[in-house]
Parts: structure tokens; sequence; C-alpha cells
């Protein structure tokens, strides 16, 4: 936005200006406050959607089934409200508070792309899957072997004791497997595979010397975190969690960045633009349009943290133009938008088992298996038909019959005990970043705050088709070494952002003139933004990312501050 | 049976009181079902739900444990034709609501409510299993016959319903903790979830 349309008196001013600004409160912008306001810096975080309140906003999670007018089903309102949202598997009769409306936040589709987001304090912190994975070595030299991408411009060991650092306060529940491409963090006791999957696992180790299946590590926390906790096995995480068994910013870090005194959180709160400052060379502030008043208004700050999710940071960035910036804040590159990534996933394989009849389990674990990267992983594990690699995660059980033939007594008595076990395994694969792959803004859609919409273009191509046929016959093929029967393979081919993990939309990298932000999440053009969302992300790996994120932002609040204290920005 | 000997039915079994508008608009008995199809917002009555929950009741009985109609199964059916699905599956179930008891008026000479335990236990395996032949022959596209909608629905209903959860099967809401392998003996109950 033109800096010369500010007009603000210096009283307003001063009330609305804080040492840092913050811009969403998911999973990224609850770990920037806490470390912002723990550093003693006074944080206002802005949040565009409705305040959600840890255990008392969780509204029905503890009503039984029975108890919910639909049993837990969705509606045919609920799918013409959300028709993209009410796909996705944590879309149910409880949780579904916690997406947007579809109708009143669209998007353009200029090739398929499924956006799930949850415009509430939390964000997404209180639907996500919860695995945590560290990265390796083998991903941050990803780009710079195979030359997609930009070079990170980090690795492992500038990020290792970030990942140790945040580990702990997240509660990551998981085992110590000495695996290179999958480095061992800071864990709770793991939780326990039943018996199949320790089967499993036992024939995988004895068939594949390149393998191995471990517990998924998951921040569902097995012992208290503080006084979050422990996970009561009831698996309804995505509906929020009266116990706190699991980590989310409403749970963990807002009430931690709370305790400080120094946190002010204001909901409702559209970030329009970064205002910047011609001469200063810096951002000053952030403006904002309430969403229920329609009122604009400024807030100023030294620092500022854009953590609006991948998406919601672009969006930013690019409508944040200026004399300055006339293609968006910092982007002089003309990277922002591009890059997107996802990762690619929906497809595996499954199969049942002959025999562990005297065996069943107890809870609900709301955790699976994992099946940590094996392609690519050294010259040994070279493939000639695609670059990089995925991983699985999956899980065994024993489900009851749900339906059988005929009516009556003989009906239900079938119905009334479980079943054969049965296992299946799903993989998640690396997308690579293509410039091609991007996001733009559309000033002539805009949305019911007069915001332009984003047009997204994305796809899945050759390098991610080629590793999918792998993906889907090395699941059967573990599967049927490991003893079970009837085995099926499945590819459901979803669109990207069905997976819930874009990202790469304002990368890292070492050159201002190919990326967007430095090796310290700074932007490299405007040094007192600092972006930690999933946009930051120069490659994409194949593990979940979200712990990442919270590694970067905690290292990148500390550079920050010191920089602040060093009188640099 | 024609339209005067329905109305007369009616009123036998309604005690001479009608209930819900649609009876007066088509003349229907208990399950004779036919506002969908005329458009219009969708409508049970109290009667629709008790031939709901005998239909349920037929498919998940009583037995050592409480059946579909101690779950208020019909109920819930209604509730989920009305707000879960789309008006294509909406008209295949109420239209299967009068086939039903047309074919039991063909098969038994009464009315499916008017029809003996027995009778409904016979015709409903004969029509469940005409239903399973038409799936077998179908294109996944094809929509399902009614009575696979109303018997997915009964056991949708009743297995997540309080009887059915607690009773016939087991249920913990807080479990409080996972093990992965405990010993199981046959005729031990399923977890409801």
């Amino acid at each position: 936005m033109p800096q010369d349309s500010l007009n603000i008196n210096g009283k307003a001013a001063q009330q609305n200006t804080y040492d840092a600004i913050v811009v969403g409160s998911g999973i990224s912008g609850g770990w920037a406050a806490k470390e912002l306001c723990e550093k003693g810096l006074k944080t206002l975080i802005l949040e565009r959607g409705r305040n959600i309140e840890h255990i008392k906003d969780y509204t029905d999670t503890t009503k039984d089934p029975w108890e919910l007018r639909h049993h837990n089903s969705i509606t045919e309102e609920d799918r013409k409200n959300c028709p993209i949202q009410s796909r996705i598997y944590a879309y149910d009769e409880v949780s579904k508070h916690f997406f947007v409306n579809d109708l009143e936040n669209p998007y353009n589709q200029v090739k398929p792309f499924d956006w799930i987001r949850g415009y509430h304090v939390g964000g997404r912190s209180l639907l996500w899957g919860r695995q945590c994975y560290r990265w390796s070595d083998l991903d941050f030299e990803a780009n710079l072997k195979d030359g997609h991408g930009v070079d990170w411009p980090i690795r492992y060991k500038d990020i290792e004791p970030w990942y140790d650092y945040v580990e702990p306060f997240v509660g990551i529940s998981g085992s110590r497997e000495g695996l290179p491409q999958l480095p061992d963090g800071k864990f709770l006791p793991p939780m326990e595979m039943n018996c199949l999957e320790k089967h499993v696992a036992a024939r995988i180790k004895e068939n594949f010397n390149d393998r191995v299946m471990i517990i998924g590590r998951s921040a569902n926390h097995t012992q208290k975190v503080g006084d979050r906790g422990p996970c009561q096995y009831r698996n309804k995480c995505q509906q929020g969690c009266p116990f706190g068994g699991y980590f989310s910013s409403n749970s963990a870090t807002l009430p931690a960045a709370m305790k400080t005194n120094n946190l002010t959180l204001r909901p409702f709160s559209i970030v329009m633009g970064v205002i910047y400052d011609k001469e200063k060379r810096r951002a000053k502030g952030v403006r904002i349009m309430d969403s229920e008043t329609r009122k604009t208004e400024d807030y100023f700050a030294r620092i500022i943290f854009l953590n609006a999710s991948t998406l919601g940071t672009t969006s930013i960035l690019l409508n944040s133009v200026s004399d300055a910036f006339p293609e968006g804040l910092g982007n002089s590159s003309g990277q922002v938008g591009h890059n997107l990534m996802d990762h690619h996933y929906g497809v595996g394989a499954y199969g049942s088992f002959d025999g562990f009849e005297d065996q069943y389990f107890y809870g609900r674990r709301p955790n699976g298996v994992y099946i940590p990267r094996f392609r690519n992983v050294n010259d040994k594990t070279k493939r000639s038909d695609y670059l990089r690699g995925f991983g699985y995660q999956g899980g065994a059980g024993r489900g009851r019959p749900w339906i059988a033939d005929g009516v009556g007594a003989s009906l239900k008595e079938q119905l009334l005990e479980p079943g054969k076990w049965n296992m299946g395994v799903g993989s998640w694969g690396e997308h690579l970043p293509y410039f091609e792959n991007k996001v733009t803004i559309n000033k002539e859609k805009r949305d019911k705050w007069g915001m332009p919409t984003l047009d997204i273009d994305c796809e899945f191509k050759e390098n991610e088709k080629a590793m999918r046929k792998d993906m889907m016959i090395s699941a059967a093929e573990m599967l049927e070494k490991a003893g079970l029967k009837d085995v099926n393979t499945y590819d459901n081919m979803p669109a990207p952002g069905f997976c819930i993990h874009e990202m790469g939309t304002a990368r890292m990298g070492r050159n201002p003139k190919t990326s967007v932000l430095n090796g310290n999440n700074q932007m490299h053009e405007v040094k007192n933004v600092f972006i930690t969302d999933g946009s930051c992300m120069s490659s994409s790996a194949c593990q979940n990312p979200s712990v990442t994120y919270m590694a970067l932002t905690a290292r990148a609040a500390d550079f920050a501050v010191k920089e602040l204290k060093k009188g640099n920005l | 049976m024609n339209r005067r000997e329905a109305l007369s039915t009616v009123a036998l079994l309604l005690g001479g009181t009608i209930v819900g508008a649609n009876v007066f608009l088509e003349g229907c008995t208990p399950g004779d079902k036919k506002a969908a199809a005329a458009g219009g917002p969708l409508t049970f009555s109290n009667d629709d739900i008790a031939y709901l929950d005998e239909i349920a009741e037929t498919i998940i009985p009583t037995t050592d444990t409480p059946g579909a109609k101690a779950a208020k199964v019909g109920e819930f059916m209604t509730v989920m034709v009305k707000d879960c699905y789309d008006e294509k599956d909406q008209k295949i179930f109420v239209d299967g609501m009068q086939q039903l008891n047309d074919a039991s008026r063909k098969k038994f000479g009464k009315s499916f409510m008017d029809a003996d335990s027995k009778q409904r236990t016979e015709l409903l395996t004969e029509i469940d299993k005409e239903s399973k032949d038409a799936m077998a022959k179908a294109k996944p596209e094809d929509p399902k016959p009614y009575f696979r909608l109303m018997k997915e629905l009964t056991l949708l209903g009743y297995f997540t319903s309080e009887v059915g959860a607690t009773k016939a099967l087991r249920y913990v809401a807080v479990p409080g903790r996972y093990e992965g392998c405990i010993p199981y003996k046959k005729g031990d109950k399923a977890w409801a979830t």
C-alpha cells in the first residue's frame, strides 16, 4: 500500500505501537509470539478469525456419538458451504467449526488445488495431523545436489539445536532409531505398536536391509508436558482436546506467551498489507481491516513476523505494494508466490492378515506407524526413474464388519465381534520446487472484505508421477513380504493442497536475486520482516513439516531479538 | 388396496387421528410416502418414524441386547435423510418407503405395519437379496437401492446409539491409555469406536 496514504495522529500511533507484531496465530505464529514475549518484547498477535479459547471453545468434543444430531456425520449443508474443506478426513460434525466456509473465502483454481484452512485463533494447529519428523542434510542438501530450486542457506547443524529447543515444549512421543535420514529428537516415551504392526515391523526388518517401520512420532503427549495432557486415547484430536493431550497454539504457545503479560491478541484482524517506510528501508507496521466492523487500523512495531500460513503470507506480501516494491513487499526477485509445493500422497496398499485372532487392543491411538524414506538416500538406493523420495504412514487394526448379508438376529450376530486384522500404508512424497507452480493475486475477483483473491496454479509433474508408481508398488511389496493376504493397491491422486502441506512461496536462499528470505528467515530486502511459516521453505522433503516450521521460528525469533538489541533493526 | 381402503387403514391405525399433512395429500398409510417427489421441504410424520422403527427393528432386532427400535433408529433415519442426503437419495429413500409397503401388500395382502414379525423378516430378507443382486449388476455411479440406504442407516444409527455402542458393542468414552496387544477370546464384543 502506498505509504503516503497514511494519515495517523501521534496518539493513535502510540497506542497502536508494539515492539513486535506477529501476523497469524497458527503453529508458527504461536511460536513466534511465545518466543518474542518471553524475550521481553511487547507483542501484538493479529488473527483474521475469531478467538478460540483452549478447552472452553472445544464445543461438543466430550459428547458421545449418540448425543450428536448426526452421530458425527456431515450434512448436505456442510457439503454445500464447504465443498473443499468437507472432503478432508478431519472434517466432522464437531470439528467443522474449525474450517472455513468455502463460499465466503473464495480462491481461483487455475489448476485443481484444495486449499484447506482454519480462520480462528490457533489456526490449523488445532486440526493438524501431529506427526513430527526432523529433516536431515539429505533434505537440506537436495536442491544443491540435483539443481532443483535454490540451495538452502542452512544445514542440519544450524537447525539441530532449535529442534532440540522446541521439541520438549511441543511434547513429541517417539522412538529413538539412529537413522541418518530421520534424526532422533527429544522424545517423550513412544506409543506402542499393536501385535500386527509389531509383526510387520519385524518382517520388514528381516526382508529389507534398507528400511524400517517405526511407531509414528506424534505431538500427542504420552506423559504430562507442563500442565498439558497426557493423551487420553480418544482419537478426537481434530475437535480440540479438553485434556490438552496434543500440542496446539491454543494449548501451549499462546498460554505461554500470555503468561509473560507481553502479549496482546487481536482477533478479527485481516491484514491488508505491510506498511513500508521507503526512507528507512524497513517495515513500520501493518494495516488491518476489522473483519466485523470493516474499519481499517494501523499497527506499528520494530519487527514483524509473518505467520499467516503459506498462502496467507504470500497474499499479504503481494498486496503490500509501494513505490519501492511495486510487485509486492521484498519481491524484487520476483519469487514471491512461486515454487509452491505440497506433498503428493493418497497412494499405497492395504491387506488383511490371518492370525492373531486371540489378540486385540485397548484405546484409540491417535497415531500410526512410519516407514522413513529409503529411496535415493545413498548411492546404493539411487533410482534412475525419479529424484528424492517418500515415506509411509499407516497402521494396523482389527475392525468390526459393518455390514453383512441378510436381516435379523443372524445379521446382528455377525456384526458384534471384531473381524480379521488388517493393515494399510500410504505414502507421502516430495514435491520438487517448480517456478511455474505459483500463486498470484486476482484484483478482479475480490472477497467479501474487498480483498483480492488468489489464483492458484500448481500441479504435480513427471518426477512426482514416476515416484508414485514406486510408492504404490513398494507398499504392496512390503505388505506381501510381511505376510498380509489380499493385498490391494490404490492411487487416489489428490490435487495439490489436499495434503495440507503447502509451502515454498517466499523461499529462503543465499542469493537475494533468486530468493526472498535469508538463512535467518529475514527478508533480504526488508530486514525487520521475518517469515517463518511454510512459505519460507526452499524444498518440501517428504516429512510432515510443522516441527521444522516451529524450529525455524524459534531460531528466527532468537536472531531477530539479538539483532534488535544490537541496534541492527 | 385402493385409495379409499388406504384411507380407512389410516383411520384404523391412528385411532381416527390423522397426523401429518402428507397423509392428507396422498392418503398414505404410515410408510406410504410421496411428499419428496412432490417437491417442498421433506417432512416425516410420527407414523413414518414408527414405520421406520419397525423396518430398523426387523433389520437389527432385540435379542439378548436391545434392538434398533430401542435405539430410536427410525427417528435417526429421518434426520439423516433430511440433513445428510442429497435430493436424489432422498427421493430413493422416500419412494422406497412406499415400495416396501407395496411389496408387503403384494406378498401378504397387508401393510408392513400389519404384517407380523416373521412376515417382516421374510419380506426384508427377500428385498435385501434383491438389492444385493441389483448392486452386483449396477455401475459404480448408479444410486444405491432404497433398501441398502435403509440398511446402512439402520446399522450406522444403531451401532452409534447408546444401546448399540454400550450394550451390543463395547464403548469407552475416555480410554485413558493405549495397549497394543490385549488378549481376545471368541465372543468378546468389538469396540464401538
